[in-house]
């Protein structure tokens, strides 16, 4: 008999409508990588919440360490020594590490915290696992890789010895991924053992000892990982092949749709982010842009899109000046926009995803006649979309927050597309989003551009910048500081002139 | 066991009920009879003709503070201002219906319509400042609400009459009280402001259910980002739901001042009427046909009251208490939400 530290099996938790999991067995190994593999929303995050104890599953049995358990609460899986990373941090940003890391456990000197004690716990943890932070300093001060380091610290400080990761890679820069990665490691070296909850392959590939394919609800099964390989995980999880490398014909760039000269954007705190930025997109291509996050990308986008206002520079389309137009106007003139957050700008969660569909056009014929909104026509074309994009969803008449991230940003891009701009920007229009869903929406954005149609294309993953992009603008300091063909260049290279360093040989533009 | 729809309108019976039954406990602790007790404020409410009159008097102004209230949650914003929106409404009625001489047809809208716009320009003020300078509504509109009473009394003294503690009566043919209405109710105050109040309750569905701007107002109240992202112009939005908020609150004000009253007393405290409103909105779910709903048992728990302390010689303190208990369970209806939530888990 294997000597397994947690066994969920055959569990069946049911939502009103849907089974999310359905027969599912997960047994995880004292002091392994335990990888939990599914697309979005196929109940991955269910079965770990049924495993914390914010669940209760209709049907099963959970073991840990070999006893039966019943968690009816998230304390009694602490007590258990089962702890959770969630995708969003549950972090206070105003407190320090270490008030955010004993919060809830205090150390107590009679009826006083005792920080320092709780500082030198803290500081012997982290020297222990490699996790390399600093106690004192502010949770609003340091990098998301170092909050997620913060959280790991707050579990095992309470004692966990199982820990539960959800999508931890969803938030960080790849130098961030692989430090990440070797904490894991090192974890696992001090006996604790962790289940990964990702959709990401590669890091399935790289750490994990064995992996469990969920598909749909249902258990497929465990591999483990050194016998398989990348695609017959992604065939599991998906249930058909997939293709990693997107298929695309050359470019055939023609006139010039976009162009952007000497732009300068300044943030929220009026520091210029933007810094006399030149680029160009011409129709037909796909131009990405490469940088690692914080380097004036998201500024760029809203000066381009009409949602911050441009100190100095030109933005055209067509010829025709955009710059510090308004969102609306920028639409009208074939500018679509996927944002890169979705949930704060793609869509009012609380609409009808029918509702949704006409966020730009609600007010133009068909939809609206003399102010007054035909819902006929309103969702006749949802569910035109809906059909034609594959948004899985009851119906359109369901709100937006009750679908998944991938089927909420495939109704945004739906949206979007079908409004066949002349220019199309997409913000890290796959983010968070698994391989199924990763592959349709390049394929949109390769059809866009076999349109005839401009694309830009904003993304921290090298890997998607390298395999949908026709040209790479590296993005530093506020500036294009490099322009390279995909296939002149590799991770390595980008990697370094994202980090600023020049450009040896030079790439023509 | 049911669906979400019925979710939110079990929560509103259940709180009232829960209410109900908290101050039928509190009369019993204070040595009174809750069946009397209750009794005597039905019979307050519907006994006869007159009662009910009065009822649907009360009633009238409820339906649009209620109105203006839930109209401007729905696009995100607090109008606590419905109380100044009331006073400068009542004011600017009764000054119209006045001061000036035109057949009915002419001064009776005329008189409405400038409480509509009054109110609406009380609206507008802190839209303005919410939208330009970020200011937030619910200070500017608290503030506007003691600028309303004291202007409104320094009109009423020195503007609209000739030094007294009350306005001019209105003319005749401003008036919305009906002869016809008082006789069949048994000589209550009853106008026809209630059709007033109805079909400004179906302007608000209308405007939310059925319009492109409703579209925007609503958009905004759920995600303002998304919608500046859409191209919705967020600012005018805001403007334009506090002054159409504001317009409904000055509705009310021109019931009092054309229907129930035919002119204005100078006021030494607020009305209560638009904070009232705040209670009907949230209790109605910010929607046109809940919150004409909760107008009426309002109303009804308000005129009812008066009855309770001489047929049942209970004080009408414990009215005011019990209406305090109603609230306090809409309020916390998380509470009866998450029990119901629990119910249903269970019966699976």
């Amino acid at each position: 008999m294997e000597n397994y530290v947690i066994e969920m099996l055959r569990i069946r938790k049911e939502f009103p409508g849907i089974v999310a999991n359905n027969n599912i067995n997960l047994q995880v190994k004292q002091g392994e990588i335990h990888a939990l593999l599914g697309e979005n929303g196929a109940g991955k995050s269910t079965l770990m919440n049924v495993l914390f104890g914010l669940y209760q599953p209709e049907q099963g049995e959970i073991r840990v360490k070999g006893n039966a358990v019943k968690i009816t609460d998230p304390n009694v899986a602490n007590d258990l020594g089962i702890g959770m990373v969630h995708q969003h941090f549950m972090l206070v940003d105003t407190f320090t590490v270490t008030q955010n890391i004993i919060l809830g456990s205090e150390p107590k000197n009679g009826v006083v915290i005792d920080t320092k004690r709780a500082e030198k716990e803290i500081v012997e943890l982290s020297k222990k696992y490699g996790l390399d932070v600093d106690p004192k300093a502010k949770i609003r001060d340091i990098s998301v890789g170092m909050q997620q380091r913060v959280e790991i610290l707050k579990t095992l400080y309470r004692g966990a010895d199982v820990l539960i990761l959800d999508e931890p890679t969803a938030v960080l820069t790849p130098q961030e991924i692989k430090e990440l990665m070797k904490i894991l490691k090192s974890l696992i070296k001090e006996g604790i053992s962790i289940i990964l909850i990702t959709h990401k392959l590669k890091e399935i590939m790289e750490v994990c000892d064995r992996c469990t394919v969920i598909r749909k609800g249902e258990g497929i099964g465990t591999v483990n990982v050194q016998e398989s390989n990348p695609n017959e995980l992604a065939s599991l999880m998906v249930g058909r092949e997939i293709s990693f490398t997107t298929e695309k014909a050359p470019a055939q760039p023609t006139e010039e749709i976009l162009k952007i000269k000497n732009l300068q954007v300044k943030d929220i705190r009026n520091a210029m982010m933007v810094k006399g930025l030149d680029l160009s997109v011409r129709a037909g291509e796909i131009v990405g842009i490469a940088g690692i996050d914080g380097n004036g990308q998201t500024e760029l986008i809203e000066a381009l899109t009409g949602l911050r206002k441009a100190e100095s520079g030109k933005i055209s389309l067509n010829g025709k000046d955009l710059t510090n137009l308004s969102p609306r106007k920028i639409t009208e003139s074939g500018v679509a926009h996927i944002p890169q957050d979705r949930h704060k700008f793609g869509l009012v969660l609380d609409y009808a995803i029918g509702e949704n569909m006409v966020l730009q056009t609600y007010y133009q014929k068909p939809f609206s006649n003399m102010g007054i909104l035909s819902f006929k026509e309103i969702y006749n074309y949802a569910n035109r979309l809906i059909e034609e994009y594959d948004v899985r969803t009851p119906s359109p008449y369901t709100q937006a927050k009750a679908l998944s991230g991938g089927n909420q940003q495939k109704a945004i891009i739906a949206r979007e597309v079908d409004r066949s701009p002349d220019l199309l920007i997409a913000a890290q229009p796959t983010r968070g989003l698994d391989v199924g869903a990763i592959e349709f929406i390049h394929s949109k954005l390769i059809e866009e551009r076999d349109n005839g149609k401009a694309v830009l294309l904003l993304s921290f993953e090298l890997d998607e910048i390298l395999n949908v992009s026709d040209r790479i603008a590296v993005m530093f300091d506020g500036n294009i500081v490099a322009n390279v063909k995909p296939d002149e260049t590799n991770e390595q290279e980008l990697g370094l002139l994202m980090a600023g360093s020049k450009k040896q040989k030079v790439g023509d533009q | 066991m049911f669906s979400n729809r019925l979710f939110n309108i079990f929560v509103p019976i259940i709180s009232v009920l829960l209410g109900l039954f908290a101050g039928a406990i509190i009369m019993f602790a204070f040595g009174y009879n809750p069946i009397e007790g209750y009794q005597a404020l039905w019979d307050g409410a519907f006994g006869n003709s007159y009662f009910f009159g009065e009822t649907i008097r009360q009633v009238t102004p409820y339906i649009l503070t209620g109105l203006a209230v839930a109209f401007a949650f729905r696009s995100g914003l607090f109008n606590i201002g419905a109380e100044g929106q009331v006073i400068v409404g009542w004011v600017a009625a009764v000054w119209v219906g006045s001061s000036i001489e035109a057949p009915m047809v002419i001064h009776l809208p005329l008189s409405i319509l400038a409480a509509a716009f009054a109110g609406a320009l009380w609206g507008f003020l802190p839209g303005l400042l919410k939208a330009t300078k970020g200011v937030h509504e619910v200070i500017i509109t608290i503030m506007m609400n003691y600028i309303a009473l004291h202007v409104s009394n320094y009109l009423i003294r020195n503007v609209i009459s000739d030094g007294g503690d009350s306005s001019d009566r209105i003319g005749d043919t401003a008036s919305l009280a009906s002869n016809w209405l008082m006789e069949l109710t048994d000589y209550s105050r009853m106008h026809y402001g209630i059709i007033v109040a109805i079909i400004a309750a179906i302007i608000m569905w209308f405007i939310l259910e059925k319009t492109s701007s409703g579209y925007e107002f609503k958009a905004v109240g759920f995600n303002p980002h998304a919608s500046k992202y859409a191209g919705m112009n967020v600012k005018k939005n805001i403007i334009l739901s506090m002054v159409i908020s504001g317009a409904f609150a000055g509705l009310a004000g021109a019931m009092e001042g054309l229907g129930t009253f035919g002119y204005m007393p100078s006021h030494s405290a607020f009305t209560n009427l638009g904070f009232d409103g705040i209670a009907v909105a949230l209790l109605g779910g910010n929607t046109a046909f809940g919150t004409v709903i909760a107008a009426f048992l309002f109303g009804i728990l308000k005129i009812g009251a008066l009855n309770m302390p001489t047929s049942a010689g209970v004080p009408s303190e414990l009215v005011e208490i019990v209406i305090a208990l109603i609230i306090f369970f809409v309020a916390s209806s998380y509470i009866i939400r998450w029990f119901l939530l629990r119910m249903r888990k269970e019966e699976k």
